[in-house]
């Protein structure tokens, strides 16, 4: 099969590079989530130690 | 450590002969999707490539099955903990039970491959015979080593029957690739032994990595 | 213990990755065969490397584990294993679709490494199931750890197995690693290579400090409610 025109090899290429870019930042997303909940979970430890 | 694993292993083939569960189960299974690939392909006879791949195929899901009665023996009657509990280690159960397989395999290729010479080969098998035995040896020892590897992983699981053949299916693809590549030359009207060397060196790497490896690595399972 | 010289570390991933997207849309030139399609070369082939990378080096710290007893290593161990199946799935995806722009198809059989590679990624896909239906932490560990050391020596038979089957009917079509690439594409490649590793690292720490913290909050929760009940 000969070479892609410009225009329709930009639309794969660019898929290829927003698929790595998109599993990079769901994969930060997530570890930030489990931060939160332990965020959450230091301020209820913190009030338990207060009473 | 020989004598241990003797025993291991004689207890299991007396179970088996008296409860006949394993090699029957396999071997009719065997027997059975031969016919579906007769139906499923629509072919009276195969050769090369087809034969060769329908072979293998069979064997190694027949293989599913006594890996996953492997320890079901064991798991059923509690003799895990008995056996833990006398001083026997680990490896001598790998042995007895790796060989439990392999004979098991054996076994049931003496009937299978008749049969499928019977129902669906196309050339001649008696022909072709002595060359295909070192291939159907080496991979029935790379089943069985990798097999109980397998059964003994999935013993911790909540449910081994799902975990034995997602794993054992993918490590055996390269036991499938050379068995079935080295036999298919073998299966056709005019066999040749085309580059069987080369596929009987893989299956011998594959054995060799794999024995050294379940050796290494057996005494940290069923460790309770 | 893992958030030592995150910092820098992190700086130097930004930095590379940077400076390899740069490279590949402005310094290399276009293959004379594939076109433009051919950049993606640059982002499939580092993911897959250090996808392949990080399941020998699970392997390698499964191993430390059952040598040692100590479930750091496990830990460290089930963290590349997991990060290298994401990237697995970047692998098979960005493969796919490098198959499509080139040859028409969604997937290929013709090239060794991808078919290998699928192999693979489908055996550590069952790291999930096996892992997490055992219930016993400890035991759980080990097993773990007895998988991942024999997925681990899998790998290199495996590629081998199905680059001899290919091999014999196939040419090979897709590749283009190491060897015949020309100056700048192969700088290029090594920069996102490098890039790849560094992110690789990178989430690794990330992933281990987020659950050392959470291992930690717990063993204190349970100090305190103790304390509390006294």
């Amino acid at each position: 099969m000969p070479a892609l025109p410009l225009d329709e090899a930009g639309k794969y290429v660019a898929g290829a590079y927003v698929v790595f870019f998109t599993l990079v930042v769901v994969y930060v997303a997530i570890i930030g989530s489990k931060i939160a909940r332990i965020e959450r979970e230091i301020e209820e430890l913190n009030e338990m130690v207060d009473e | 450590m020989i004598s241990a694993a003797r025993a291991i292993l004689a207890k299991d083939l007396r179970l088996e002969l008296r409860t006949k569960e394993s090699v029957p189960a396999m071997t009719l299974f065997t027997l059975t999707v031969y016919v579906l690939f007769h139906f499923g392909l629509d072919r009276d006879t195969l050769d090369g490539s087809l034969a060769s791949g329908v072979l293998w195929v069979t064997l190694l899901l027949a293989a599913i099955i006594g890996v996953a009665r492997l320890f079901a023996a064991e798991r059923e009657q509690g003799g895990i903990d008995g056996l833990l509990l006398a001083p026997v280690d680990r490896t001598s159960l790998f042995l007895a039970k790796g060989a439990a397989l392999f004979l098991f395999l054996c076994a049931v290729e003496l009937v299978a491959l008749p049969a499928f010479a019977l129902l669906l080969l196309g050339p001649d098998l008696l022909e072709p015979l002595p060359r295909l035995l070192p291939v159907l040896l080496l991979a029935n020892l790379g089943l069985a080593v990798v097999g109980s590897l397998v059964a003994a992983l999935a013993t911790a699981t909540r449910s081994p029957d799902l975990i034995v053949p997602l794993l054992l299916l993918p490590l055996l693809v390269p036991v499938l690739i050379a068995a079935a590549e080295a036999s298919e030359p073998l299966l056709r009207d005019d066999p040749t032994a085309d580059r069987l060397g080369r596929w009987l060196g893989v299956l011998t790497l594959y054995d060799v990595v794999f024995v050294l490896l379940s050796l290494a690595v057996f005494d940290y399972l069923l460790e309770d | 213990m893992y958030s030592k010289g995150f910092k820098p570390l992190s700086i130097a991933t930004v930095v590379a990755l940077a400076t390899a997207l740069a490279l590949v849309f402005f310094y290399a030139p276009n293959d004379a065969d594939q076109g433009f399609v051919q950049k993606i070369f640059y982002v499939h082939v580092p993911m897959a490397i250090v996808a392949l990378g990080g399941w020998v080096a699970g392997g390698i710290m499964a191993i430390q584990h059952l040598r040692t007893g100590d479930r750091s290593w496990d830990m460290r161990s089930y963290v590349a294993i997991h990060l290298s199946i994401i990237l697995g799935v970047g692998v098979l995806v960005t493969g796919s679709i490098w198959a499509r722009a080139s040859w028409g198809h969604w997937w290929v059989w013709d090239e060794p490494v991808l078919v290998s590679f699928l192999i693979v990624f489908l055996l550590y896909c069952v790291y999930y199931p096996l892992r997490f239906s055992i219930e016993d932490p400890e035991r759980q560990a080990r097993y773990s750890s007895v998988f991942a050391v024999t997925a681990g020596a899998f790998v290199p038979l495996n590629f081998i197995a199905v680059r001899l089957a290919q091999s014999f009917t196939h040419p090979r079509v897709l590749s283009q690693t190491g060897g015949n690439l020309p100056g700048e594409m192969r700088l290029t490649f090594l920069v996102s290579l490098v890039a790849m590793v560094l992110l690789f690292v990178t989430l690794w720490k990330l992933e281990l400090m987020s659950k050392n913290a959470s291992a930690q909050l717990k063993r204190l929760r349970t100090k305190l409610n103790a304390r509390v009940a006294a």
